[in-house]
């Protein structure tokens, strides 16, 4: 991946807020071993390259600096991977018993 | 000078960063020990009820539909002792711009910031407020900014939550996206800082008083639609403000009489600042790992000192399994013809459950509706549930177990009405309310607000302060 991602390119950057050793003390074990980790987008300054760290202009106009990781990135969710056919038995089920219905 | 940035330094600012983003000072409430003015602290909106709503109005925001659920009582009826089955009515609070009742707690600070001339606005959030403060920013072309807890140490999303992400994105608002853990305030924190920008948060007195109008709403709906004032209003419960605001506005509606329930999803076992269990939960809000902490511990928020006190105003809070939820929010789609989003239909699943043991002519109304879709509607969240692990089957409601299965009911008459122990909250409340302060001793006016804001009486407060060995200086009759 050594393609140039050109100024002005819309990305998402990544930074350690925190590190595990700076982290509070009141956190369960397992978040105490992890760091804060933060992502938001904007407007790339210079050119760069993926995992380069960068400066973004974000929406507001704020700067930011952290590791570019992602062009123009997508929103990664939907209805779901799978479909859950169980919630098909519920309309069944339901309908099943009031019956008739009533002519509001 | 450059600022000092560290954990520590930016936590230490705390105060001086939250007078700034507030635009107000909240140690004029303080009496120096357990008491707060939390009356003063209200009435410092500064606005009337009939203000708010125009305020309101000019949003887009309120006067949203009360619908009778005639086919879902229908179902109630069939299952319940002859005579039962009380009429269940709600509040389609989807028909806000942004989708919830959340535009209401939005529609004020809003309108604050821009009033104020502050040069943007910000919330801490990961729920529908996000959205609602963006929508409501967009209206009035201010930038925004959301920070919100997302994703686990492995970038895993909740689906609920990039939804968020989205719709805040589609107000133009900036969102900032955080791994799990407290220390989001910090974050938080800095960005007030370096931006000037308005808290708008979930707690302050504009939050609530902008929730008041929901309850005012539902009461002369009722009064218009049936005659009379509903006997009981269940509002889903987390940060308890939903609940505070509905409350306070039923009653500025003259409604003595009208019960008001909290109803939140049974998520006990699971830590909500853990890594691990992040992904593990189906709800992300409307549950009790907030409902709990935030009602036992009110002032632990983002604000000094939090409007939503939901203790003072809850005559009982019901607690509803995952599994259930989900049943409830198909049966909504199936029987009314209404696809909504699953968090808000806790308070309906809780009404659900209620009406099997009301009489036929009771009311119930369940006081919001949420919009759904992409990541929000059950089949994601149920998708995400069993890729994450989670055991999805039909059984007993009470046999499921958080993090581990969701049960779906095997026939609705498992939903059934489960009690939190409001009492031992009470109790607890008490305890946080003392810790707060640091407080050594409790005067009478601190037992008169401690009775107050957990509606029990002069033993129970007393008894609980003695237990924690706070010396207790009122005067005594000789």
């Amino acid at each position: 991946m050594d393609e140039v991602v050109k100024a002005g390119s819309y990305v998402q950057i990544h930074k350690v807020e925190l590190r595990p050793e700076e982290r509070t003390g009141k956190l369960p074990e397992d978040t105490k071993q992890v760091p804060l980790e933060l992502w938001t987008k904007g407007f790339l300054q210079d050119d760069a390259k993926l995992n380069e760290d960068v400066i973004i202009k974000t929406i507001t106009g704020r700067t930011v600096e952290g590791t570019l990781v992602s062009v123009n990135p997508r929103y990664e969710y939907g209805f779901g991977e799978t479909y859950v056919p169980e919630l098909l038995q519920v309309g069944i089920q339901v309908r099943e018993i009031v019956k008739g219905g009533i002519i509001r | 000078m450059k600022q000092d940035i560290s954990y520590s330094a930016v936590m230490a600012r705390d105060n001086e960063i939250m007078k700034k983003a507030l635009g107000m000072n909240y140690e004029k409430y303080e009496s120096g020990n357990i008491a707060f003015d939390y009356e003063a602290l209200m009435a410092d909106v500064g606005f009337t009820l009939e203000e708010i709503i125009e305020i309101q109005k000019s949003s887009g925001v309120g006067n949203t539909p009360l619908l009778e659920l005639r086919n879902l009582t229908e179902l109630a009826r069939k299952i319940s002792p002859k005579g039962k089955g009380a009429r269940i009515f709600i509040k389609d609070e989807q028909c806000n711009p942004s989708g919830s009742f959340k535009d209401r707690r939005a529609s004020v600070s809003a309108y604050m910031a821009k009033k104020l001339g502050y040069k943007g606005i910000a919330a801490a959030t990961s729920g529908n407020y996000g959205a609602a403060v963006a929508s409501q920013a967009a209206m009035l072309n201010l930038p925004c900014i959301i920070v919100q807890e997302c994703f686990d140490s492995r970038k895993i999303g909740q689906p609920e939550i990039l939804e968020k992400q989205r719709k805040c994105e589609s107000y133009g608002a900036e969102v900032v996206q955080l791994t799990v853990g407290p220390e989001l305030f910090y974050t938080y924190l800095r960005i007030l800082e370096d931006t000037g920008y308005f808290n708008a948060s979930l707690y302050s007195n504009y939050g609530i008083a902008g929730v008041e109008t929901l309850g005012y709403e539902i009461i002369n709906q009722c009064r218009a639609m049936i005659g009379r004032e509903p006997d009981v209003i269940i509002a889903t419960n987390a940060g308890g403000g939903n609940l505070t605001g509905t409350a306070r506005g039923a009653l500025k509606a003259g409604a003595n009489h009208t019960l008001i329930y909290g109803a939140s999803v049974d998520l006990a076992g699971l830590s909500m600042a853990s890594d691990h269990d992040f992904n593990r939960k189906s709800f992300t809000t409307g549950h009790t790992g907030f409902g709990m902490p935030y009602a036992t511990d009110p002032d632990h928020s983002d604000v000094p000192r939090s409007a939503a006190r939901p203790l003072m105003y809850m005559d009982d809070y019901l607690i509803v399994k995952q599994g259930e939820v989900f049943y409830i929010t198909e049966t909504l789609a199936q029987l009314e013809g209404m696809e909504r989003g699953p968090a808000g239909n806790t308070s309906l699943t809780a009404a659900f459950a209620l009406a099997q043991t009301l009489d036929e002519d009771q009311i119930i109304v369940v006081q919001e509706t949420e919009y759904t879709g992409a990541g929000k509607s059950p089949q994601p969240q149920l998708s995400f549930a069993r890729q994450n692990g989670i055991e999805i089957k039909f059984g007993d409601s009470d046999e499921e177990i958080p993090g581990a299965n969701i049960i779906l009911p095997d026939h609705p008459s498992r939903i059934k009405v489960r009690h939190a122990d409001l009492d031992r909250m009470k109790k607890s409340y008490i305890r946080k309310s003392v810790q707060h302060v640091k407080a050594t001793f409790a005067t009478k006016e601190d037992i008169s607000y401690l009775m107050a804001e957990t509606r029990k009486d002069h033993d129970f407060v007393v008894n609980t302060l003695n237990e924690m060995k706070i010396e207790l200086k009122i005067p005594v009759l000789k």
